[in-house]
């Protein structure tokens, strides 16, 4: 029960140097919000996360999440993010790779197994298949659930409800039916350059040119 | 063990006559005993199960031979909710994961938020959080270490623990004006300041509550029942636990000296001074000790957060991202439509992604919130710190007896509403 040395954290810099240098196939590495983060596709993803996991210089020992994120306007649908500690080296990095509906992901369950579980989370919640992980089991949804509830396409509501029936003695699955309509109000302020008003079209579209990326410039043209 | 010979017992009825003679025994028989093995079902309404867990047991005997936990029965959808949320609204939802430890959730999504938004806190509503984040670490231990010992049949300490959590739960509402669902830090500060002698009555609770961890101990540490429960029991070692993603006190137990606040310091956590126990055995018994001394240096972080809360603001004053004082809107036309602005549209926080973690009482918690320029977070992720120890309870508890998987499950802390999300 002593007071143990946690090893101070290197400065970002080290970080991504090493990270540079180690990897194979020099795959790309940024820095956001101070975070390190390597752009990978899934060829080559085994062979990646072995080097992030032995490599003497990255040692990052544990896998701390794996979780999805739907596009649906890309072709390559998903990405898969991998989010990776090093507690010797005190360093995370986050792994994002790019990958289409229906295609695999290799299985990195045999380098770390916790990856199993979030696998089959990430094949629950999105429908995102990883290759060689031994239980591809749905993990959250209920028993014979059909679809993929975190799909951007996937209504908040689901389409089935479920009530015990008091007649037939059992759980019964029901359309679901709702006594007031689904509300979403879109607070979106027209001057917040967002949406477009009727007669503004051209305005609009020159101040979209000016920003670059739409989405990335209405906080800033707030207030 | 008894359940044991009595179903053999009734095996031996129920089977045909396979007895067979002794070699060479001086008239007696020898029975040969055939014990197959066979699934259990345990939970989901077990109360050892801490919640909704439903555990499928192949045994062997009373002997586990694989556990296979199914979980989900909780799903609320929270991270597709969420999504239908301005970033303001969705706070309310990371009390309702891990209902034990509120304002450590809350935590991380604030600080999550404020990194996208580029802001940071003033210094009076960082020691407020961290205060009140040992305070919650503090009501986690209580109700874990209590009910855990209650799984293993010491039933004084839950009575005991609950009566502490009861004097803390009074410290939430005194702050946020509700005993649970706190809804109290906020992206950019927490929600109001403390009210008029709120610090003192917590500074004299925290002079009282080390008495009250030596009773604990008194009744559990050295307890011969106690030590036979835990100590060997539920073994991960050092590369076990790394692998199979332990955080929080489950890796400290296994020997790691792995501590978010002291390694990634958030707040001001640098600040202050605490030690970090470490186990050496990663059993259960370790995994309570830890616990045992992580109440003690909390309580020691709480006496420093009073001593060095500074006066100033609890939030940013920049009203775009932090709601305008009461008496404010009373007479400022601006006042009232940044009120307005905020609680209808709320921010638009920059496009971007981060993953931001914090050391709640069970681990690392994480959240990894991507951001598309608007004012809804577009996906959040959240990291559950019982996900990768509930998956580890196969490797823990293969070939030990089904008791002993009660006992682990207890010393894993588990709680449903932040696995299954």
């Amino acid at each position: 029960m002593a007071d143990p040395s946690v090893p101070a954290p290197p400065g970002p810099p080290a970080l991504v140097s090493a990270l540079a240098t180690a990897l194979p196939g020099s795959p790309s590495v940024r820095m956001e919000h101070g975070e390190a983060v390597i752009d990978a596709s899934p060829e080559g993803l085994p062979a990646l996360m072995l080097t992030l996991r032995d490599d003497p210089r990255l040692r990052f020992e544990q896998v701390m999440d794996i979780c999805g994120v739907d596009w649906p306007a890309r072709p390559q649908r998903f990405d898969v993010v991998y989010n990776l500690l090093s507690v010797s080296l005190n360093h995370r990095v986050r792994v994002v790779v790019p990958v289409a509906d229906g295609a695999p992901v290799p299985s990195v369950s045999d380098i770390w197994p916790c990856a199993v579980w979030w696998e089959r989370e990430a094949w629950d919640l999105f429908g995102i298949v990883f290759d060689g992980n031994p239980d591809m089991r749905r993990i959250l949804t209920d028993y014979g659930f059909d679809g993929h509830p975190l799909r951007k396409d996937f209504p908040l509501t689901g389409y089935v409800e479920v009530r015990y029936d008091e007649d037939r003695k059992q759980v019964v699955y029901e359309p679901v039916k709702l006594t007031q309509d689904f509300r979403t109000f879109d607070f979106l302020s027209p001057w917040e350059a967002l949406t477009t008003l009727p007669g503004d079209e051209k305005v609009h579209a020159a101040r979209l040119a000016d920003a670059g990326a739409p989405a990335a410039k209405p906080a800033e043209l707030k207030g | 063990m008894v359940d044991t010979m009595a179903h053999e017992a009734m095996r031996d009825r129920d089977r045909m006559e396979t007895d067979v003679p002794e070699l060479g025994g001086a008239g007696g028989t020898r029975r040969t005993v055939e014990i197959d093995s066979h699934a259990i079902n345990f939970g989901p309404q077990h109360p050892a199960a801490h919640g909704v867990l439903r555990l499928i047991l192949e045994m062997d005997g009373e002997v586990v031979e694989r556990a296979d936990p199914h979980i989900g029965l909780l799903h609320r959808g929270t991270e597709k909710l969420i999504e239908y949320k301005t970033y303001m609204q969705a706070l309310p939802y990371f009390d309702r994961l891990d209902y034990v430890s509120p304002m450590c959730q809350e935590h991380a999504y604030a600080l999550a938020v404020e990194k996208l938004l580029g802001v940071t806190a003033p210094p009076r509503a960082q020691w407020i959080r961290v205060l009140f984040a040992e305070i919650t670490r503090v009501l986690n231990h209580l109700l874990n270490l209590t009910t855990y010992a209650l799984d293993v049949g010491a039933l004084t300490p839950v009575l005991w623990g609950h009566e502490e959590r009861e004097k803390l739960m009074e410290f939430h509402e005194a702050v946020s004006g509700a005993r649970l669902h706190a809804n109290y830090f906020r992206p950019g500060g927490v929600a109001k300041d403390l009210p008029a002698g709120l610090a003192e009555r917590i500074a004299a609770w925290a002079d009282t509550f080390p008495k009250f961890i030596d009773d604990l101990e008194s009744v559990l540490t050295e307890n011969r029942i106690w030590k036979q429960r835990t100590v060997d029991i539920g073994i991960a070692t050092r590369e076990e636990a790394l692998a199979w993603g332990f955080s929080g006190p489950c890796l400290r137990a296994s020997g790691v000296p792995w501590d978010l606040r002291r390694a990634q310091p958030y707040d001001t956590y640098a600040e202050v001074e605490f030690d970090v126990p470490v186990g050496r055995n990663g059993d259960c018994y370790d995994r309570y000790l830890v616990r045992v001394q992580e109440l003690r240096e909390s309580v020691k972080i709480i006496r420093q957060a009073l001593a060095k809360l500074p006066p100033g603001p609890i939030k940013l004053t920049d009203h775009k991202i932090a709601p305008p004082h009461r008496a404010e809107m009373k007479r400022s036309m601006e006042a009232l439509i940044h009120h307005f602005k905020l609680y209808t549209e709320g921010y638009h926080v920059p496009a971007g992604a981060t993953y931001t973690v914090v050391e709640t009482p069970k681990g690392e918690f994480g959240v990894y919130l991507v951001a598309d320029g608007t004012n809804k977070p577009y996906r959040c992720k959240i990291r559950p710190t019982g996900f990768s120890h509930l998956q580890a309870i196969e490797m823990l508890s293969r070939r030990h007896m089904l008791a002993d998987a009660v006992a682990i499950i207890g010393s894993l802390d588990i709680v449903f509403g932040e696995i299954d999300r």
